[in-house]
């Protein structure tokens, strides 16, 4: 899977980092998310699928590879 | 292509009609829009399609719909759409020199900073089921409520508890929220005309301002007071937002101004979908089961409710949604055009009132089929409708100023639901067509009556 952040819409609520650490980041000084990961893997999905659903700017999105 | 190359809409009703106010005549669609927002607004969609266009009085507003045309409105840059000046309403009720909306910076800031972090989303949740306890104390095993009442207090409790204090939620009562909801009078969309003509609805308005500014003027008071008994300082525990505007200088004015702007944006708009929510579920019988049984097997292990609020109750989210996309609270969302702007090939011309309709795209029958029908079941993988359409699936709007507190309001109804189903059984006491929503206001309520009968449970264990 291929995860695609949309840092244009971001509103900084940060409650991906917290579905899956390893996959989003922040970038403190632009308050957006920033991709540490974007081609995670599939033992990440069901977070990486939580923290899109619940992403409440309805940045993130799964695109599969 | 310029303005006069975007369709305009029919007119239904006269703006010379006799029974059109005069103060409104010759204003275009707004008589119509002051009437029945929900009929203009589908049908600039079904003549115009995805840009249309209307008139209120000297503004031209330009309804857009659909995927494309409202991914262009919500990432319009900032400077070239201004929200505060397309809500003319808004000024008399908060007042004059509070601002009536943060640009997206300080949204991000009040986020970091303030009430709605992820983090302090814990001590709400709590603070929430604790108020709906609270509500629901004195039920006895059998009763009716209405739902506008019941649901507006209850939302003026929990949003004045979580966003300023609760201290201050202490000093209040149901009267309260009674002249809170009279304050929503002076959204008549007469305000677009003028909003201190003298009519009805505005003198209403007024003496609701009034009578919270005393409210809040014997609670500054109080408290000044018994800062002054404790010798000057009030501890630090019991300290909320109001000491803080008190020590900032402000007078009763102003305080009951910022607070009114910081509960308006949630408290209207949660009050009408937990009503709309249950109104749906009495009506579906079949997802009111389907709930119950997921929240009595959620709970079924003794776990807190202000614990599950935050997590995922996936069958009563699927009903929430389903609600807000077929009642969002807000039926239209409008910005004032600063600039010319450039919208799928048209100049937008400055001084244009650019529009989306959330009511309107909600029900695009291409993304949502049989679009009329409450069917929860479109959340569900792999439909997912509200993801797999993100500019037209937008009761929380979308883009940069997409509901700051969508992830707030989703607990709340999740904490409400979790609270009041496993202890109560609701039926509706008026037939299930009767219950509706009052469009004669830009902020729209509940019609009432709107009443449904509780019933306590009858359960071995808990």
């Amino acid at each position: 899977m291929k995860v695609v952040a949309d840092a244009g819409i971001c509103q900084g609520h940060q409650l991906c980092q917290g579905e899956a650490p390893t996959v989003f980041g922040f970038d403190e000084d632009a308050d957006v998310v920033v991709l540490l990961d974007e081609h995670p893997d599939e033992a990440l999905r069901a977070a990486v699928t939580t923290a899109v659903k619940y992403c409440p700017a309805f940045a993130l999105s799964i695109e599969e590879d | 292509m310029s303005l006069d190359d975007i369709p305009e809409v029919s007119t239904v009703l006269d703006d010379q009609d006799a029974g059109v106010p005069a103060i409104i005549k010759g204003t275009g669609h707004l008589p119509e829009m002051r009437v029945d927002p929900i009929a203009l607004f589908h049908r600039v969609r079904e003549e115009c399609g995805d840009i249309g266009r209307f008139r209120l009085a000297d503004k031209q507003v330009v309804l857009v719909t659909g995927a494309e045309a409202n991914e262009a409105f919500f990432r319009a840059p900032e400077n070239v759409l201004d929200q505060a000046a397309a809500y003319p309403f808004m000024t008399p009720i908060f007042g004059k020199g509070v601002v009536f909306d943060a640009s997206p910076e300080e949204r991000q800031q009040m986020l970091k900073n303030q009430a709605l972090r992820g983090d302090m989303m814990r001590g709400h949740a709590q603070t929430i089921e604790a108020e709906i306890r609270r509500m629901v104390a004195g039920w006895g095993d059998e009763g009716e409520i209405d739902l506008l009442d019941f649901f507006a207090e209850l939302t003026i409790y929990t949003t004045s508890s979580c966003l300023i204090g609760k201290p201050f939620r202490d000093q209040l009562d149901g009267s309260f929220a009674e002249i809170y909801h009279r304050l929503e009078h002076g959204t008549d969309a007469i305000a677009y005309v003028d909003p201190y003509a003298d009519i009805e609805n505005f003198k209403i308005r007024d003496e609701a301002r009034e009578e919270l500014v005393a409210k809040v003027q014997a609670i500054i008071a109080a408290r000044v007071a018994q800062a002054e008994s404790m010798g000057g300082e009030i501890p630090r525990e019991d300290r909320d937002l109001l000491d803080v505007l008190i020590a900032v200088g402000y007078d009763a004015e102003m305080v009951t101004g910022i607070f009114i702007s910081m509960m308006f944006a949630g408290h209207h708009t949660s009050s009408g979908t937990a009503s709309w929510a249950m109104i749906e579920l009495l009506r579906n019988p079949e997802v009111m089961g389907d709930v119950v049984a997921e929240l009595d097997a959620l709970y079924a292990d003794g776990s807190e409710v202000s614990f599950q609020a935050l997590r995922s109750i996936p069958v009563l989210e699927a009903a929430l949604k389903e609600t807000l996309r077929l009642h969002p609270p807000l039926v239209i969302l409008m910005r004032l055009v600063q600039e010319d702007f450039d919208l799928l090939g048209h100049t937008i011309p400055a001084g244009t009132v650019l529009a989306a309709s959330p009511r309107v795209s909600n029900r695009i029958e291409e993304d949502f089929p049989k679009a009329d029908t409450f069917d929860p079941g479109r959340y569900v993988d792999p439909r997912q409708e509200d993801l797999q359409n993100r500019w037209t699936w937008i009761p929380f709007g979308a883009g940069k100023h997409r509901c700051v507190g969508n992830a707030f309001a989703m607990m709340q109804m999740k904490a409400i639901f979790s609270v009041i189903l496993r202890d109560f059984e609701f039926e509706a006491v008026q037939p299930l067509d009767s219950y509706r929503d009052d469009f004669t206001k830009m902020v729209i309520q509940l019609a009432q009556p709107a009443k449904v009968r509780y019933r306590r449970r009858l359960r071995e264990s808990r």
